[in-house]
Formats: C-alpha cells, sequence, structure tokens
C-alpha cells in the first residue's frame, strides 16, 4: 500500500467544541505541525495519519465554524479551503464532518450544508461515549442514508474508540477517493436557513434517539455559576486560584531554571579566560535568553488552568460573566482571558486573543494587553520599590511598598480599561459594536491528553520564540553594548565606551525632561529584550554586582526620589519588550498595529512619567 | 424567585399579543414567534441580524426559556432554545418575538 504518489489531502471541519482538534490529534499523535495561514493569524493545523495498511493521508483540521457563512478570520479560511477559494491550498479531496454527537445538532446542520458543497465526505458523530452515556442513540444506517454519505461513530478517548472511522477510511482509500461532484453551494438567505433547521429536525427526530429527560447536571451547576452574584464570586475565586497557582506553583520550577542557568554561567566563567566568547555567552545568551526561558513556568500553568476551563466549557461562561463588565470599557466579554494571561507575559496573552471573532475586538485587546502589569516588571519594581519607598505602615494594616506595588497593578488595569474606551471612542467611533452572542456548550470533563497536547505545543511556540527572535534581539543589544570596547588605559567601565553609551547619550535629551539621566536611558536600551534586564543593565552601568539590595543603596545614593517614582510610572506603560512587539506584529498581519502600540505606550509613558517627576519635585522630592 | 415572571404561552394562544424577549426575565418560558430585526435593534444590518439568531437557533416556534441573566442592567441572558442553551444581549434579543 505504500506508494509513492502523493497522500491524499483530507481536511476535518466542525463547528467548535466538538472535539474536532482532539479527533485530529488521536488520529495524527505527534505526527503534526501547526503554522499560520499565509497573511492571517489563524493557525493552520496539518498532520499525517497513518492507517493500520501503512497508507498515510495528510489530515488539516480546519478552524471551528458553525456555517460556511463565515464571519470571523477563522471561518473564512475554512470556508475558503473547503470551497478551494484559497491560494495555495489545494481543495481537499475529502471533507471529514464532525458532529458532536451529544448535540448534534450545530454540527448536523453544517454537514448538510457541506454535502452541498459536492466534495466526498464522511460524517463522524464524535464523543459517543459522553451522547450514549446521556442515553442519545445515533442509528447510523438511516443517518447515512438520509445524508447521502458514510456516517460513523467516534470517541477520541479510547483507541478502539476510532476503529469504525479507521475502517472507513482505509475502505474509501481502497476504493479510491471519488472526484468531487458539482458544487450547489451558494451563501444562504434566511429562509434558506429556516428551511435548514427544518430538516435537521427531522432528520434528528427520524434517526437520533434522545433521551426522554435532557441532561439537567449541566443546568444545576449553571445554578451556581451563571447566578449573578454567585456567578461573580465563583469567578473571582477561580482568578484567585490561579493567580496563587501562577505565582506560587511555578516557584520552585522557575528557581531550578535560575539555579541552572546560574550554575551553567559559573561554569563558563571559571572554565572559558575573560574576554568577548565568555562575555557572549554569559551576557548575551545566559542573561538574555535565560531571563526569558525563566518564565516558562509561569506560562505553563497559566495555560494549564486556561485549557482545562476551556475544555470543561467554563470559558463561555466567563465572557457571559464579564461582558457587561468589560463592555463598558468597549472590551468584548471574550477579552477577559487574553487580559488575563498578560499578567503572566503578554506574549501568550496576545496569542490568546484568537478566540475573539470580531477583529475590532480583537485589535483593542490587543492594543491594551501589553497594559496589564507582566511578570517581567516585577523584578524592576520590586528593585526601585526596596531602594526608595520606606517601609511604614499605611492606616495600621497596610505596607507602603505593598501598597506601591498594588497601586502599580491598579494602575495598568485602569490604564487598559482607559485605553479601550478612547480607542472605542476615537478609532472605532464609526464601527458599531459587534454582538455577543455564543452557545453555552454542556459541561463536559477535560480530556488529559488533549490538554497534554495543548501544553506542549505552547510550550513548544514559546521555547522556539527565545531561541529564534529573542536570541537574535538580546545579541544585537550585547554587540551594542560591547563594541567597540574600551580605549587603553580607560578609568570607566567598558559600557561607558560602547555603541549602546553613545545611544544612551543621544536618548538622554528625550527623556531627560522626565528625570532619567543618561545611566537609565542606557539601561533602556537593553531593557527592550525583556524588561527586567533593565535591572542587569542598571548594574552593569552602576558597576556593581547584580545583588538587588547592593544595587538598591547605590541608586538610593544616585537617583532623587523624584526620578524613581518617575521610572515606576515609566513601567507601568513602557512598550519596552521587543518579543511582544513582535508577536503584535504577528497576530495583527502587519506593523500598522505594532507601531501604533509602541507609539502610545510610549506617549503614555513619557507622559506620566513628566508628570510625576514634575510633581514630585515640585513636592520637594527633586 | 421560582415562579416565572410571565405565564407561559403555547404558539396558539395567538390572543396575546408577542413580546420582544429582550424585554423579558429570567423564567419566561415561551415560543418564538416571528424575528423582527430592526436598524435600532443592533449594530449589524437587519438581514445579518435575523441569519445570526436563526442559526443560534431562534427559529418559528422553538422553544425558549430565559434561565440566567448578568448582574449589571440583567445583562446579558442565558436563553435555552429548544435544547441548547445560548448567550446574547438583550439588544439583540429585542429582534426576537415570543409569545
Amino acid at each position: 500500500m505504500n506508494q509513492p504518489a502523493p497522500r491524499p489531502r483530507f481536511a476535518i471541519a466542525g463547528p467548535p467544541n466538538c472535539g474536532k482538534t482532539a479527533l485530529f490529534n488521536a488520529l495524527t499523535g505527534s505526527r503534526q505541525k501547526v503554522a499560520n495561514y499565509s497573511g492571517v493569524t489563524v493557525e493552520r493545523k496539518t498532520g499525517i495519519a497513518r492507517l493500520a495498511s501503512g497508507a498515510e493521508i495528510n489530515l488539516v483540521d480546519l478552524p471551528g465554524t458553525h456555517s460556511l457563512r463565515a464571519r470571523s478570520p477563522d471561518e473564512e479560511v475554512t470556508r475558503d479551503v473547503i470551497l478551494g477559494r484559497r491560494a495555495g491550498e489545494p481543495t481537499p479531496d475529502l471533507l471529514i464532518a464532525v458532529v458532536d454527537a451529544s448535540s448534534p445538532k450545530t454540527g448536523l446542520r453544517l454537514a448538510m450544508e457541506l454535502v452541498t458543497v459536492g466534495l466526498p465526505m464522511i460524517v463522524v458523530f464524535n464523543m459517543i461515549d459522553i451522547a450514549r452515556h446521556r442515553g442519545i442513540e445515533i442509528d447510523t444506517a438511516a443517518m447515512q442514508d438520509k445524508l447521502g454519505v458514510p456516517v460513523v461513530t467516534a470517541n477520541s478517548v479510547r483507541k478502539s474508540g476510532l476503529d469504525a472511522l479507521l475502517a472507513q477510511l482505509q475502505a474509501t482509500l481502497d476504493e479510491g477517493v471519488p472526484p468531487a461532484g458539482e458544487n450547489l453551494w451558494s451563501p444562504p438567505s434566511a429562509t434558506d436557513l429556516r428551511q435548514s433547521h427544518r430538516e435537521a429536525d427531522r432528520l434528528i427526530a427520524s434517526a437520533i434517539a434522545l433521551p426522554p429527560e435532557p441532561d439537567t447536571l449541566t443546568h444545576r451547576i449553571d445554578k451556581v455559576l451563571l447566578h449573578p452574584v454567585l456567578g461573580l464570586v465563583c469567578l473571582l475565586v477561580i482568578l484567585f486560584l490561579m493567580f496563587q497557582a501562577v505565582f506560587s506553583w511555578a516557584q520552585p520550577a522557575m528557581d531550578l531554571i535560575d539555579a541552572a542557568f546560574a550554575a551553567l554561567g559559573q561554569a563558563i566563567s571559571t572554565h572559558l579566560p575573560d574576554g568577548i566568547l565568555r562575555s557572549f555567552l554569559l551576557d548575551a545568551v545566559i542573561a538574555g535568553v535565560g531571563g526569558v526561558i525563566i518564565f516558562l513556568p509561569q506560562i505553563l500553568v497559566l495555560f494549564l488552568f486556561i485549557l482545562l476551563l476551556e475544555d470543561l466549557g467554563y470559558m463561555a461562561r466567563a465572557a457571559f460573566l464579564m461582558d457587561r463588565i468589560m463592555g463598558g470599557a468597549g472590551l468584548h466579554g471574550r477579552a477577559f482571558i487574553p487580559l488575563l494571561s498578560s499578567f503572566a507575559c503578554a506574549v501568550p496573552g496576545i496569542m490568546s486573543a484568537r478566540v475573539i471573532e470580531n477583529r475590532r475586538d480583537r485589535l483593542t485587546t490587543i492594543l491594551v494587553a501589553p497594559l496589564m502589569t507582566c511578570s517581567a516588571r516585577i523584578p524592576v519594581y520590586t528593585l526601585i520599590i526596596a531602594a526608595f519607598i520606606p517601609a511604614r505602615p499605611v492606616l495600621g494594616v497596610l505596607n507602603l511598598q505593598g501598597l506601591v506595588m498594588f497601586v502599580l497593578y491598579v494602575a495598568g488595569i485602569a490604564s487598559a480599561l482607559a485605553v479601550s474606551f478612547a480607542a472605542k471612542m476615537l478609532v472605532w467611533r464609526h464601527t458599531p459594536s459587534p454582538p455577543f452572542m455564543l452557545d453555552l456548550p454542556d459541561y463536559k470533563m477535560p480530556r488529559v491528553k488533549s490538554v497534554a497536547i495543548g501544553l506542549w505545543q505552547r510550550a513548544r511556540a514559546f521555547l522556539r520564540r527565545a531561541g529564534t527572535t529573542i536570541f537574535a534581539m538580546t545579541v544585537l543589544i550585547w554587540v551594542l553594548a560591547t563594541l567597540p570596547g574600551a580605549p587603553p588605559g580607560a578609568t570607566e567601565p567598558a559600557i561607558y565606551y560602547s555603541f549602546a553609551a553613545w545611544l544612551g547619550h543621544l536618548i538622554e535629551p528625550v527623556l531627560a525632561p522626565i528625570g532619567f539621566n543618561w545611566q537609565i536611558s542606557l539601561a533602556l536600551i537593553p531593557g527592550m529584550a525583556a524588561r527586567e534586564i533593565a535591572v542587569s543593565g542598571l548594574a552593569t552601568v552602576y558597576a556593581v554586582g547584580g545583588d538587588g539590595a547592593n544595587l538598591g543603596s547605590v541608586l538610593a545614593h544616585h537617583w532623587s526620589l523624584a526620578t524613581a517614582l518617575s521610572l515606576l510610572v515609566w513601567y507601568i506603560f513602557a512598550p519596552q519588550c521587543i518579543s511582544t512587539l513582535a508577536v503584535i506584529r504577528r497576530e495583527t498581519g502587519g506593523q500598522r498595529w505594532m507601531w501604533a502600540t509602541f507609539a502610545y505606550m510610549f506617549a503614555l509613558a513619557w507622559i506620566g512619567s513628566f508628570l510625576i517627576y514634575n510633581g514630585a519635585v515640585a513636592m520637594g522630592w527633586g | 424567585m421560582n415562579t416565572p415572571a410571565y405565564p407561559a404561552h403555547r404558539p396558539d394562544q395567538g390572543k396575546v399579543a408577542p413580546r420582544p424577549l429582550g424585554s423579558l426575565h429570567r423564567g419566561f418560558a415561551g415560543h418564538v414567534h416571528h424575528i423582527s430585526p430592526h436598524h435600532e435593534t443592533g449594530a449589524l444590518p437587519p438581514e445579518e441580524l435575523e441569519r445570526r439568531l436563526i442559526e443560534l437557533g431562534f427559529v418559528e416556534g422553538a422553544r425558549v426559556r430565559i434561565l440566567h441573566e448578568g448582574l449589571f442592567g440583567r445583562d446579558p441572558i442565558a436563553v435555552q432554545v429548544n435544547g441548547a442553551t445560548v448567550a446574547l444581549r438583550r439588544r439583540e434579543a429585542m429582534a426576537i418575538l415570543v409569545s
């Protein structure tokens, strides 16, 4: 069966939450590749399914869609691939239409629509185990008869759950994939849609036995989780646990990574002579890339929660609960999750903005996500707060240092809401706010395997980025900070004579009105790779060890309180993270939004710092 | 809280004028009478809003029940349509006339 002939291309289509991706994962295992469709930020998932006979099939997992009447960029990709309109994407040889057997109507309507396209097709009633558990029985023979295409049931959890589908795929290959028939699809009118609803209802009545009592578990859970008050309380508790987990569960792993990189650095310092190579390995590779990889545990814990909640069916509920609250600021209910992720790091946060269908809502979310206080700002905040803010009790119970930290977080959230409100008023004034309509799927137990695959894909994407973009930027900054090297007889550290110092002096006039000296200006340059590198940048400039407390006292000696406050405000807004800008560029499909983000954040940072600095000077803290 | 705010009507009880779903409260149960989108009922063109509502399952005769309401302004609402549960804002739900 192993022929050199090109593998047939089969595409998997189905509505969101029908278990399509789990089925794809079960069919392809690890033989899959995730890329982007050209020109759009829609994930293109392909993989190879190997049948028992050894024959192989190229599988494409198309983005979930309710109908070919596409609305979001994801759905447009699905429509264009199926209709053969997408340049560079051959029309699939066969469609595998996935229907959630436990609530078959949506999927069945899509399958009926897909039949009109004329491509050969197999309809899969997926998650049949859950459906049977709920008392739903599917008469595949009758269904096959009515639809006119092969119908099988599947369950992607068990290996044997795929037997019927694999046998059908084998039979199709053995007989030869039939040629595509005539495409009779056209955009449906409201009348057509009504018609298709009635047909689907008739089909369900004739071939699916529904239980006399519908599943009430979901309704009982929702009585609490969607309760106007209790529901919000539960959401807050879930969020609290998630934050707790992100900052406490991840800590041991982060300490481990930190220790590993420190040990590696130690080994390099002892075995390599002082010189350019050692400096490159220590200051560029370990400080730069290591400083970013350290956030991997936090990102994974965060995504573990997000994937679990998503598979459980809770995310749609969170969007429901938050819609009105965030809607006031011009954000969609679904923006909640991306913004939440941004507290760990804006990069995965911006990537998860893909769940938002509407482009306008997605762009607003991406625009404000970097304002959420990401964990990379924490080292900078702690350094400056420890050095300048006295640990004085406030109102008896609060600590002034903790209070300042809290204020910085709140300032980030408040500015995000303000910016999205401003965008709603200025940029989107003429675009009406898109509707909020979504399915609240029945709750389902998350599948360990699909969560694990999801986590693995997130981790791989993050590490690849750290290894490419971030590494390249770090090398560039290191070159700037190292070359051309100190002249003979130099009295100051080598960095004083570098291109970076020259740049620091160059931008100093811009930053002088907000109280930054050239040393700070210079430290901001390496801070572009990752915000917390600014700390080590300052340490290098002031020629002291990386010891925070030590550096703190040096800073307290050199800076006024006004300058310190100004730098804190700067970091609430400052767009100083190349990775965030790069991911904005990729996710929005162009440079325009990247520069818009950079410009507005720079403006906010400068104006905010200017006001604080001059206010503080007026208070006599200059 | 458990008593429906409005008595349930069957579609054949045509005496009561259909009311917009967006103006009703938790516990309401009834049937979709017809879809009547206006420019004011939402940001979408009326024809598109009608299609989207149909896609969510709001076809004439469908059983609907308001299961949940948001905290602020009792918006959005979660509605059971035949077997499925969907969430939408009251503004869009104004286009769904129920009896």
